[in-house]
Formats: C-alpha cells, sequence, structure tokens
C-alpha cells in the first residue's frame, strides 16, 4: 500500500500532528515502506484465531470503588502551560 | 571499586570497607570525567544522591540495611521521579517534572537504593540505537562511533562504562536486551506483568515492561527481587508472590534442556555472532545441559506484527500529549486545532511522528481489522508456538541481536532496517515471556549478546541459567577501553 501526500496529510490531521509540507514526501515514502512491510502478515491463514491482546489472557483485576486519592489539583496545574483559578486555559473555542 | 558488580559492592557496604556516600562521590565523579563523550546521561541528580547516601549510610548504622541499602542506581528517564525532570528523550516532555515517583522508583527508594541521574533514550522508547533522543545520540562506550543499542541506550552505556553499577530499563520489542548485548553487559526483560508499570511513560501498554540493567545476573536478581511485586495502579501486574532470585542461584545445570529455535540461526546473521552463540551453546553442553533444535515457525512474522501493534498502541497512548495539562505547547496558538497540531508536530520527533500515523493508520476506519486485528491473530500464532517449545524443553537460547553495534548514521536513514535489529527480541514481547541478554563474547571487537528465554514468571530459572554460565566464564567481567 503506498501512501501519496494527500493520504499522508489526511493521516496527520488524524493524529493531530502538524507536519512541514517539506516533509510530505519522506513521511510518505517512510510510511509507504513500513506498510509495505507489515502487508506479509496478509498472506498468514489466520482464520477461527482469536486475536490476542493481553500476552497472558488475563481479565482486568478490579479494586473496590473507594476515594484512595487526595484533591492535588493545585499541584498538577502548576506543571500546566496556562492555568487559571483552577482551570486549564486553551485558546478559545466558543466564538463571542 | 567502581569495576565491583552490586553483589560485591553490597558485601563490602556490609562490612564496612566503603560508605554510600563515598561510592556515590566515586560514580558521580566518574560521571563527570567521562559522560561527556558519551552522553548517557540526561540529568544528574548529584544533590539528592549525596542526601539519599548519607542517609542509607545512618540507615546501616541502624541495623537496618538490606542488599540495596546505598547501592547507586540510574534510571531510564522514562520512570517518573518526582520534582525531578523526566523527559523521556522528548522535547515534548523537556519541561516535565513529575508530582508522583513510579512504583519501581519508590521501591529502590524504600530499599535505600540511591539514584545518581536519569539516563539518555530514544524518544518515547522508540528506537533500537538510542539516535533518537532529543538529547542526542549516546555513544557505545566499546567503540565510540557505534551506537549502544536502543532505547534503553544510556542505561546500557552507563553500566557498560562503569559510571552506575546498575540501571533500569523498559523494554517494549529489545529495549533492554539489544542494548545490553551491543554494551557488553547482563539485561532482563521480564514477564509481562511481573513489575508493575506504573509511572513508567507508556508506550505500548500490552508489550512494556521494566527491567534490570546490570553487569551480572546476580545482580539482575537482586535488582528483580525490589522491582516485582503486585501494584493496585496496575492492573496488569501480576498478583503472585515474588521470589528470592538471588538465593535461588547456584543450581547445577545438570538435566537442564535447552531449545535452539532454528528460526534464530538462519540467513541474516553476522558470523562472528554466530560463532560466539555457538561457543556458548557449547560451554553450556558442558556445564551438563542437554541441546534440542525446536521450531518457531511464525517468528518471521513477529517484527510485522509488532509494527502493527506497537505504533497503534502508541498512537493511543500519546494521544495524551496535548499541550493543556503538561508538556510543551507551541508559541501563539491560533485556536485550539492549531494548538493540537503544532503542540504535537513541534514536540514530538520523527520517528515518533511516524510510529503515530502508523498507528493511526492501522486503528483508521475501515483498516482495522486488515491491520490491528489481524496482528493480533498472528500474536497469538507466535504466542503458541513459544507455548510450544517450552513444554519440550526448559529454556529457548540464541542471539539477542543479529549483528554487533552498527555505526551511528548507518541505519537511522532507513526505518525498516532499523526495526529488524530487534528481530530475535521482539517476539518475546509479542508472548510476553521473560527472557534475558548476557554478554558471550565479540564479534569484530563488539560485544555479542546470548538470548535467553524462559517460561512465564520463571525469572528465577532464567537468572540461575545465566549465573551458571557467569561462574565458568569472564566475559561479563570485560571493560571496555579508556574509562579508567
Amino acid at each position: 500500500m503506498a501512501l501519496d501526500a494527500n493520504q499522508v496529510r489526511e493521516i496527520a490531521h488524524l493524529a493531530r500532528l502538524a507536519i512541514d509540507e517539506r516533509d510530505i514526501p519522506d513521511y510518505a515514502e517512510n510510511l509507504s515502506e513500513i506498510l509495505a512491510f507489515v502487508e506479509q502478515l496478509g498472506s498468514v491463514d489466520t482464520e477461527g484465531v482469536e486475536p490476542m491482546a493481553h500476552p497472558l489472557d488475563m481479565a482486568q483485576r478490579l479494586r473496590p470503588d473507594k476515594v484512595t486519592h487526595i484533591d492535588e489539583r493545585e499541584r498538577f496545574q502548576a506543571l500546566a502551560p496556562a492555568a487559571e483559578a483552577g482551570l486549564y486555559l486553551v485558546p478559545r473555542v466558543i466564538e463571542q | 571499586m567502581h569495576d565491583k558488580t552490586i553483589a560485591e559492592l553490597s558485601a563490602a557496604l556490609a562490612g564496612g570497607d566503603v560508605t554510600s556516600l563515598e561510592l556515590v562521590e566515586a560514580y558521580l565523579d566518574r560521571i563527570r570525567r567521562l559522560d561527556a563523550s558519551l552522553n548517557s546521561f540526561i540529568t544528574v541528580d548529584a544533590d539528592s544522591a549525596r542526601a539519599a547516601a548519607r542517609e542509607a549510610d545512618a540507615r546501616r548504622q541502624r541495623g537496618d540495611a538490606g542488599p540495596l541499602t546505598g547501592i547507586p542506581i540510574a534510571l531510564k528517564d522514562i520512570f517518573c521521579t518526582e520534582d525531578l525532570k523526566t523527559s523521556c528523550g522528548s522535547r515534548m516532555l523537556d519541561n516535565f517534572a513529575p508530582p508522583y515517583n513510579a512504583h519501581v522508583v519508590a521501591q529502590f527508594k524504600a530499599a535505600g537504593a540511591v539514584i545518581l541521574g536519569k539516563t539518555n533514550m530514544d524518544e518515547f522508547a522508540m528506537g533500537s540505537s538510542n539516535e533518537a533522543s532529543v538529547y542526542g545520540a549516546v555513544r557505545n562506550p566499546w567503540h565510540r562511533d557505534a551506537v549502544p543499542g536502543g532505547s534503553s541506550g544510556g542505561s546500557a552505556a552507563a553500566v557498560a562504562a562503569r559510571l552506575t553499577p546498575g540501571a533500569t530499563g523498559t523494554d517494549t520489542g529489545g529495549s533492554i536486551r539489544q542494548p545490553a548485548a551491543l554494551c557488553g553487559i547482563s539485561g532482563l526483560k521480564p514477564t509481562y506483568g511481573r513489575v508493575s508499570r506504573y509511572g513508567m511513560v507508556a508506550f505500548a501498554s500490552s508489550l512494556d515492561q521494566a527491567g534490570p540493567m546490570a553487569r551480572s545476573a546476580e545482580d539482575l536478581a537482586l535488582m528483580l527481587e525490589v522491582m516485582a511485586g503486585v501494584d493496585e495502579r496496575d492492573s496488569t501486574a501480576a498478583d503472585r508472590p515474588v521470589p528470592r532470585y538471588s538465593e535461588a542461584l547456584g543450581q547445577s545445570l545438570d538435566g537442564l534442556t535447552i531449545g535452539l529455535p532454528k528460526e534464530f540461526f538462519g540467513e541474516g546473521m553476522d558470523d562472528g555472532t554466530r560463532e560466539a552463540v555457538n561457543a556458548a551453546v557449547a560451554e553450556y553442553e558442558r556445564l551438563g545441559a542437554s541441546i534440542r533444535e525446536v521450531s518457531l515457525p511464525s517468528s518471521h512474522l513477529a517484527v510485522p506484527a509488532y509494527y502493527v501493534i506497537a505504533p497503534a498502541e502508541a498512537s493511543s497512548n500519546l494521544s495524551r500529549f496535548d499541550g493543556v495539562r503538561y508538556g510543551y505547547r507551541c508559541q501563539d496558538p491560533q485556536g485550539l486545532d492549531d494548538m493540537y497540531k503544532r503542540s504535537r508536530g513541534e514536540g514530538f520527533g520523527p520517528e515518533v511522528k511516524r510510529r503515530i500515523m502508523v498507528g493511526t493508520y492501522a486503528l483508521s476506519a475501515g483498516y482495522y481489522d486488515a491491520y490491528y486485528r489481524k496482528a493480533q491473530q498472528v500474536r497469538r500464532l507466535i504466542r503458541d508456538e513459544f507455548v510450544q517449545a517450552l513444554a519440550e524443553v526448559d529454556v529457548l537460547m540464541g542471539p539477542t541481536a543479529p549483528t554487533p553495534a552498527f555505526d551511528i548514521g548507518s541505519k537511522s536513514e532507513d526505518p525498516v532496517q532499523m526495526y529488524l535489529s530487534d528481530i530475535y527480541t521482539i517476539a518475546v514481547n509479542l508472548a510476553g515471556l521473560p527472557a534475558v541478554s548476557i554478554p558471550a563474547g565479540e564479534s569484530g571487537g563488539r560485544p555479542v549478546g546470548l538470548q535467553l528465554i524462559g517460561d512465564y514468571f520463571d525469572e528465577g530459572q532464567l537468572l540461575n541459567v545465566a549465573d551458571q554460565f557467569q561462574r565458568v566464564t569472564d566475559y561479563h567481567k570485560r571493560a571496555p577501553a579508556g574509562i579508567d
């Protein structure tokens, strides 16, 4: 499967990655090579094989649903690029 | 003193021959003098290390010391350390000082180990050469023009150069074993779930596993005893007792059956690597083991299956880096979408972006069954073949990597060639099995690693088999030149 420039732009958009226009041909080439490489999986007969999500086929362990963590909002928000009054700040999304 | 193993240093501390503070000063001095040419550390935490060493010495005075109390270690920069930069080798986290410790870090601190600093790595653990770090490439102590392997390349180089007696690594497709092999040290990837992943920056959650890197199998056992165990904060951490691995060493190998997967000895393996591995197998025969050929017919599918599953999981895990709560945010964003895209586009390096895009594509509408579901089916075939082989033999053995350390720059332009350097390690992650790499000689003056693969949660036997080899060989004691 060879990807063209438009497909690379679409994938980058889905992944929310800004890619420099000049780098698109390189990404198209690299991604096409990687996809061609993984395409050999298609030749394997996997009819009836159950997909394996966990290496030990274990189920998720559950724990009692009780509060175990203290509120550390100020400490966590000190790491944020922009926070104010207990809120994370992002560019305006609703028009005035 | 710097040439001693953790076990030897532990005995020296217990005997009063040296204090932890003296040890820490000696290693800090070595890092200061030698690391400029290796670049194995991203952060050295000298003041905290001295304070922790004093506390460890006081604890020993009180008669409250364990085997690792006062022992200096280094942490791959993927383990969250409270108030200490945890970059993951990425511009995205260059400004990130976590508000908590990873489970593994807390365990080492509770044992009294002293953290010297954080080691360099491929960005977000995506790489096999440690060239993909925003802090620059790490150099192999044995050959400064060669890579140390990756992604735990800083940890491997630091241990090989005796800048620390032990270090942590993480292994998603070979990232502990391959750099251990290329730097001539020992490294263990435990069974999936043996060590909690809490506080380890996630790459591919169904494959990631933390493990120890040190000079000897005995040291790996001492470190694993501290690292392993159940943790409520990681639902995949196995709830089963942690054996005293270091006390299970010293068992004879009489009657042990070793399986050699014929697929691990095929084309593409360097001649010197083949000779070194064959010589190691012959050594095991002299130790009383019997050798049998086994087959893992689907193992050639491991790398392609991995390069669907790992990028798919990575594309999901790394969606958390959005420039909102922590990490890098672009300058002057023009709206929310622009903020997401430019923060991620500028914060991630090229290989991380490639893998996110491969994963995004593989998971996108219409392609899921052809890629992700198919890869998970192949994953089961690979796992089942390992289970069948391990029903016939006690351990599997082969090379860790197809070649010794390659030169810096020689594969960085060709992702698929780079991926193939993990051809013997990746299948083990897909199966979730434990495996160790130990030094087994050299090829063209560069170290060769021998890989031993065991059954689920059989780290004890695996470490004993590795330790028996190290009792009759000295490969693991050899040091690179120019590190005095």
